[in-house]
């Protein structure tokens, strides 16, 4: 026998859990603006989603999947990326759709239940996908728009996002095939979190790593600590600008955990035990940044309560305006299926603004306004 | 003006497209150096090169999601299933990505991709090649779905589904491909996508088909008229959106309709045009609308297709029936 082929899955921590450096700071962060700027975008994240969460106990949000944790692998990512590369989220990566420029009232739209949520109005987000709820479902779509990119000879990148779940399936295998033959410039990012709503990493895959389903498609894949956004940024900043250069694809599997139940109407205690849950809490992304930020004299507790303070109503100010906007008339769940609808299509539209009519007639007639 | 068979003028219509414009993409597989398995695509990867005639690897959900990408790029893909019994895979990709990426994004994004797929029996092909699945594609809200029973249909169609600007599903009667030739000019002229085709005029019956069966609805409504029925012949072409003035208008004229394709009966599609014509054209009927189809059965390997298939008696006698009935 002689050996044909072997790999290595190599691993990349800069900033350890109590915010000390593990290896010299990269280049793009040798100023601490830099990680100032992650470190704002992680509170903003994270202030998102405790209000979101809080709206949803509160009955004004409908279900949502909470980031808590996560925060450094969709900063990492959105902050990595340039204006005219193209994000393809899964649905637990907020902080990168906000920092690409989706409205935060925006994101609470769509969780709210309102399409509109879906329509980015920021320039820099216009292309980037809406949030895939199919578990994988756009790992594909992404080799599309790195196709489209490849095609028309456009040096950008797609970059598509996906938990360790998605990992299973064939649509993500079957997208990372096609990106390797045909070399797209595509970056995928899995967040590793250990869980798939109930169930663990180990009954995903017996695969020692996640990275290493990209050696089978014939391109790189790597692991990084997915709460060091240190780490992520920058690997995943050198894997977008090799695809934007013509490179190929890349994958990134950041290693982190699920601090919150799958979604808001989860109960993660039925599966998970608390004492695995823990050590986590000292591996908080945002704190071991503060930390390293702090203990290098770039930031301080006064700044970190204005920062708090500024976050918390940057998302007051989003949440009254998601409140405040006026529902959707009835007729837009038809005006947007077809560029021209069809004729039985509009004859549907009219039977059923007809109704809304009568209904109004009746509880006026009723005295029920 | 120029001779095509059905296959020939799929590809004139592919031809013309990617010459005259550079967003059409095709790709599927074996699409490439062989020209896909009935060489629908033959010649283009020559012509326009490895970049826009692609060989996909052996994944239809792929093939679809890639569709997807593409066309909310702003590119215009033409994806080939290879054959319909494996088109399951990609209609994941159709009802959850390409029928709602418009409305999901308020007209953000959308998704004006073509998938291309042969369908039904009656060339003797392996298992999981012969089904005639289009009521399932007619069921997705957001989709369009169009059948082509003849090559000037086909070319004109094909061209229309390319350039409209939503998914189309479009299915081609792999058993006529090269049953007969049309002559026209390969001039790029699309036909309407909401539109039935009277392709026979008559006044006793209103035979309602589209694709494949076709064929065999012509050859009954010759055997009708040797016997004095004149039997109007209508395709329908696009299953979605449904021309149900065209349908009603005819059962106007001959208060009587059979109603034929190769799917299975229950659920099929005919019972779409059974309730169009209850809905619309009721008090026109002189007789109980007839359903000749595909049997609810698995579709069975070659050597019995031919008593799954409508047949030209089968039609015959329904038109019959409904004549005689009064
Ligand atoms: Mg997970």
């Amino acid at each position: 026998m002689s050996r044909v082929t072997g790999f290595a899955i190599e691993h990349t921590a800069i900033l350890d859990a109590d915010g000390r450096l593990l290896q010299p700071l990269p280049a793009w962060c040798a100023d601490p603006a830099a990680l100032v700027e992650l470190y704002r975008w992680m509170v903003l994240t994270r202030t998102f989603d405790t209000t979101a969460i809080a709206l949803h106990r509160t009955g004004r949000l409908g279900t949502y999947a909470s980031s808590r944790g996560q925060e450094a692998i969709a900063i990492g990512v959105g902050h990595a990326m340039h204006p005219d590369d193209v994000l393809l989220p899964s649905f637990r990566e907020h902080g990168a759709q906000l920092l690409r420029g989706v409205l935060p009232e925006e994101l609470l739209l769509y969780w709210g239940g309102d399409e509109r949520g879906s329509n980015y109005s920021a320039p820099a987000c216009r292309q980037d996908f809406p949030v895939s709820i199919t578990v994988g479902g756009h790992a594909s779509h992404a080799t599309g728009v790195a196709l489209a990119f490849k095609l028309r000879g456009e040096a950008r990148a797609a970059v598509c996002l996906f938990g360790d779940g998605a990992t299973s399936k064939g649509d993500v295998y079957e997208a990372m095939n096609f990106a390797g033959v045909q070399q797209l410039p595509v970056v995928f990012v899995v967040s590793n979190n250990a869980w798939a709503l109930s169930t663990p990493r180990a009954e995903q895959s017996a695969g020692m790593t996640i990275a290493q389903k990209a050696i089978a498609a014939g391109f790189t894949g790597e692991q990084v600590d997915g709460n060091d956004v240190i780490a992520v940024r920058t690997r995943v900043g050198e894997a977008i600008d090799r695809a934007r250069s013509g490179n190929g694809p890349h994958f990134l599997e950041c290693l982190t955990y699920r601090m919150s139940d799958h979604t808001t109407v989860d109960d993660a205690s039925r599966y998970r035990n608390p004492e695995e849950v823990e050590p986590w809490e000292a591996r908080d992304p945002l704190s071991r940044l503060r930390a390293y930020l702090v203990g290098n004299g770039a930031w301080d507790e006064a700044r970190d309560d204005t920062l708090r303070a500024s976050c918390a109503a940057t998302i007051d100010t989003a949440v009254q305006a998601y409140l405040d906007t006026p529902p959707q008339p009835p007729e837009t769940l038809f005006d947007f299926l077809f560029e021209a609808p069809p004729q039985a299509l509009r004859e549907q539209r009219r039977t059923m603004l007809d109704a809304v009519k009568a209904a109004q007639a009746r509880a006026e007639a009723s005295g029920n306004v | 003006m120029s001779e095509f068979t059905l296959v020939g003028a799929i590809n004139a219509a592919l031809r013309y497209a990617m010459a005259h414009d550079p967003r059409v993409v095709v790709f599927g597989e074996d699409v490439g150096p062989l020209g896909g398995v009935f060489r629908a695509t033959d010649g283009l990867y020559q012509a326009f090169g490895a970049q826009r005639v692609i060989n996909m690897p052996l994944a239809e959900a792929l093939i679809a999601g890639v569709a997807v990408g593409l066309a909310a790029q702003g590119m215009r893909p033409v994806a080939e299933i290879q054959f319909m019994g494996f088109i399951y895979p990609a209609i994941d990709q159709l009802i959850n990505h390409a029928a709602r990426m418009r409305i999901r994004t308020r007209g953000r994004l959308s998704c004006p991709m073509v998938l291309r797929a042969p369908y039904g029996g009656g060339v003797h092909a392996p298992e999981h090649h012969s089904e005639s699945m289009e009521a399932m594609f007619a069921h997705i809200p957001g989709l369009r779905v169009v059948v082509p029973s003849s090559p000037r249909r086909a070319y004109g169609l094909l061209l229309a589904a390319i350039e409209d600007p939503d998914p189309v599903v479009f299915l081609e009667p792999k058993r006529l491909y090269r049953a007969a030739k049309e002559v026209f000019e390969d001039d790029g002229a699309p036909l309407p996508l909401d539109r039935c085709e009277v392709v026979r005029s008559g006044t006793d019956v209103s035979l309602i088909t589209w694709g494949a069966m076709m064929r065999e609805t012509q050859q009954a409504a010759d055997t009708l008229a040797a016997e004095g029925i004149t039997a109007e012949v209508i395709d329908v072409a696009t299953l979605k959106p449904l021309d149900a003035a065209t349908i009603q208008g005819s059962l106007e004229k001959t208060g009587r309709a059979v109603i034929v394709h190769e799917a299975p009966l229950t659920a099929g599609f005919g019972a779409e045009i059974v309730a169009t014509i209850a809905g619309g054209a009721l008090y026109s009927l002189r007789a109980p609308v007839l359903r000749v189809t595909g049997f609810d059965t698995v579709m069975p390997l070659p050597r019995l297709e031919t008593h799954y298939m409508p047949s030209v008696h089968r039609i015959v006698e329904a038109a019959r029936t409904t004549v005689c009935s009064e």
